[in-house]
């Protein structure tokens, strides 16, 4: 037991509090300095008092390493986190979410001209994505072999139906009045989809896309924990564990966090300049 | 009613597909058996060897149910092979974890709401947790609880509580800010408590928020469940029936399981939603 660091980690978390009300009830609490400063210090704080804990107890490694030892670990081993990310979020995530966010819009502009197929389709697709789909990973690994195919193939099952059933519901987005405009200018089916129905289709489904972002991943590497080359995030965890290396499996993780939210990011970035028009946008 | 019909066509329709595909999938190791015994086969032979394999690439929707059937009603329920005993146990910590992750992520709603320091520090991090691969960890934390002498339900329970926290702790706060500035004027009009308030305006308009993310927490707390019990070493719950299936080549088995599970987060989101209309149909709510 190390005394120090628990009554450093004890101050510590106190003062950041202390300090963090006041930002926080004071009158700069609106600007942009706060907004930003409140979170991140309350994340370090999370970070220093995990640390002063794991230390001052004195905390095996097996059970819960230090972010120090995480950071290390992660300097120490980059070629492999890098490898891991390139067969997991490259190879199979990212291709697994063009493909199936592709196939879904697709799937859902060919069923627009048919009210039937949508009426039958939209429940059964909503039904769908309620559902525990990663269990379809088994039968894709069975399928599709152990490298990444495998797991695109989970990660465009499980984008699909989300994807599609906004999709859906975005194209029926215009009103009804903006339909009206465009059959006086005697605009064709092709040209009401392409330049009012689409476009206001586009937050519906930058909404899909970025609910979408978080399964690929996940997809992506549960898939890996039925089987997998000997490289790939979820490959990685499941044996590191097995190993008790902890500090490689929090350090992994991170690589995943840090994955997972900049891809978020990047669909949010992406939305913002297609989406300009829109009112969430403009605030 | 009126999307009934539709719903039974694309049901049929899929159905269909599934017959096509499960006699292409398994038309290659029929006609491998049939070259090794050197005996010609007829199409129709092909088609019914293909839809009674006993270990098909793909299998037929009558071998899935009629492995359902067996292992759920003609098996004894305390019977390891039954689809309900390993059900009942996926269920059993899907709901613990469910009730425990719900409750502290209302209980943190509350707290963001009433306090503008946890409202800046926490929240950003709470909606950016929606974007992190939480499920990754679950392997981490199975081992190192079993480590530490913790096993059995609780683990695979907090891998639940975890997943169901965020989504309730997004969607109440959302909800328990849903009063107009109206209404919270003629409270203060009213001279009400912050209690009052709270208990009489905010609680119950944040009722039609909650029900929302309940529906989205208890099948992610579902999900979360299955993919804990695969680390441990496949031994119980319907995550362990689909990985022991992986490991032997049981398809029938690994689809079986698929479809229990598909039934319970059915059959959980359905009872939610009867909550749902009931509880927003008493407080007047009903849309």
């Amino acid at each position: 037991m190390n005394w120090g660091w628990l009554i450093f980690a004890l101050a510590f978390w106190a003062g950041t509090y202390f300090l963090n009300v006041r930002i926080a009830n004071s009158r700069w609490s609106r600007t942009r300095v706060a907004r930003i400063g409140v979170p991140v210090i309350f994340g370090i704080t999370i970070l220093v008092v995990w640390q002063g804990i794991v230390r001052g107890l004195d905390v095996p490694m097996v059970i819960l390493p230090a972010p120090t030892d995480i950071w290390l670990r992660m300097i120490e081993s980059v070629p492999t986190l890098w490898e891991d990310f390139v067969q997991t979020f490259v190879k199979g995530a990212l291709t697994g979410y063009v493909i199936g966010c592709g196939a879904a819009v697709i799937t859902a502009i060919l069923i627009d001209r048919s009210p039937f197929l949508q009426r039958g389709l939209l429940p059964v697709g909503n039904f769908i994505a309620a559902l525990p789909i990663v269990g379809t990973a088994p039968i894709l690994v069975m399928w599709f072999g152990f490298d990444w195919q495998s797991k695109a193939a989970v990660v465009v099952v499980m984008v699909f139906f989300p994807m599609l059933v906004n999709t859906v519901e975005g194209l029926a987005a215009s009103t009804a009045m903006q339909r009206d405009l465009m059959s006086t200018y005697s605009a064709s089916y092709r040209q009401t989809l392409t330049k009012l129905r689409l476009p206001a289709a586009m937050p519906f489904i930058f909404n899909g896309l970025k609910i979408t972002t978080t399964l690929a991943l996940i997809g992506a590497i549960v898939a890996e924990f039925f089987g997998s080359p000997i490289k790939g995030m979820g490959f990685r965890i499941s044996t590191e564990v097995g190993r008790l290396r902890l500090d490689m499996v929090w350090a992994e993780i991170a690589v995943a966090a840090i994955a997972g939210s900049a891809f978020y990011g990047a669909v949010a970035l992406i939305e913002k300049g297609v989406t300009f028009w829109h009112p969430s946008q403009r605030g | 009613m009126r999307n009934i019909v539709p719903i039974l066509v694309v049901v049929a329709a899929i159905v269909v597909v599934w017959y096509g595909a499960a006699v292409k999938m398994n038309a290659q190791w029929a006609l491998d058996q049939a070259a090794r015994a050197e005996v010609e086969l007829s199409f129709g032979e092909l088609v019914t060897d293909t839809l009674s394999q006993e270990r098909p690439r793909l299998p037929a929707p009558h071998q899935v149910v009629a492995e359902l059937w067996d292992s759920t009603v003609g098996k004894s329920i305390t019977s390891k092979r039954s689809l309900v005993f390993h059900g009942w146990i996926t269920l059993s910590s899907t709901l613990l974890g469910f009730v425990f992750g719900t409750g502290l992520g209302i209980l943190l709603a509350i707290g963001i709401v009433h306090s503008r320091a946890m409202d800046m520090g926490v929240m950003p991090w709470a909606i950016a947790s929606q974007t992190i691969p939480i499920l990754a960890i679950a392997p981490m934390i199975i081992v190192v609880l079993n480590s530490l002498g913790v096993t059995g339900i609780i683990p695979k329970a907090i891998i639940s509580a975890y997943l169901s926290f965020f989504p309730v702790v997004v969607g109440m706060v959302k909800g328990l800010r849903s009063p107009a500035p109206m209404d919270l004027d003629l409270m203060h009009t009213y001279s009400a408590s912050r209690g009052q308030i709270f208990w009489k305006l905010r609680m119950p308009a944040s009722m039609p928020y909650l029900f929302a993310s309940l529906k989205v927490g208890i099948a992610a707390a579902l999900v979360g469940t299955i993919v804990g019990e695969l680390p441990t070493g496949a031994i119980r719950g319907l995550g362990a029936r689909m990985l022991s299936g992986s490991y032997y080549g049981q398809t029938v088995q690994i689809w079986s399981a698929l479809f229990a599970a598909a039934i319970l987060a059915a059959i959980l989101v359905g009872t939610i939603g009867i909550i749902q209309r009931r509880a927003l149909k008493r407080m007047g709510m009903a849309t």
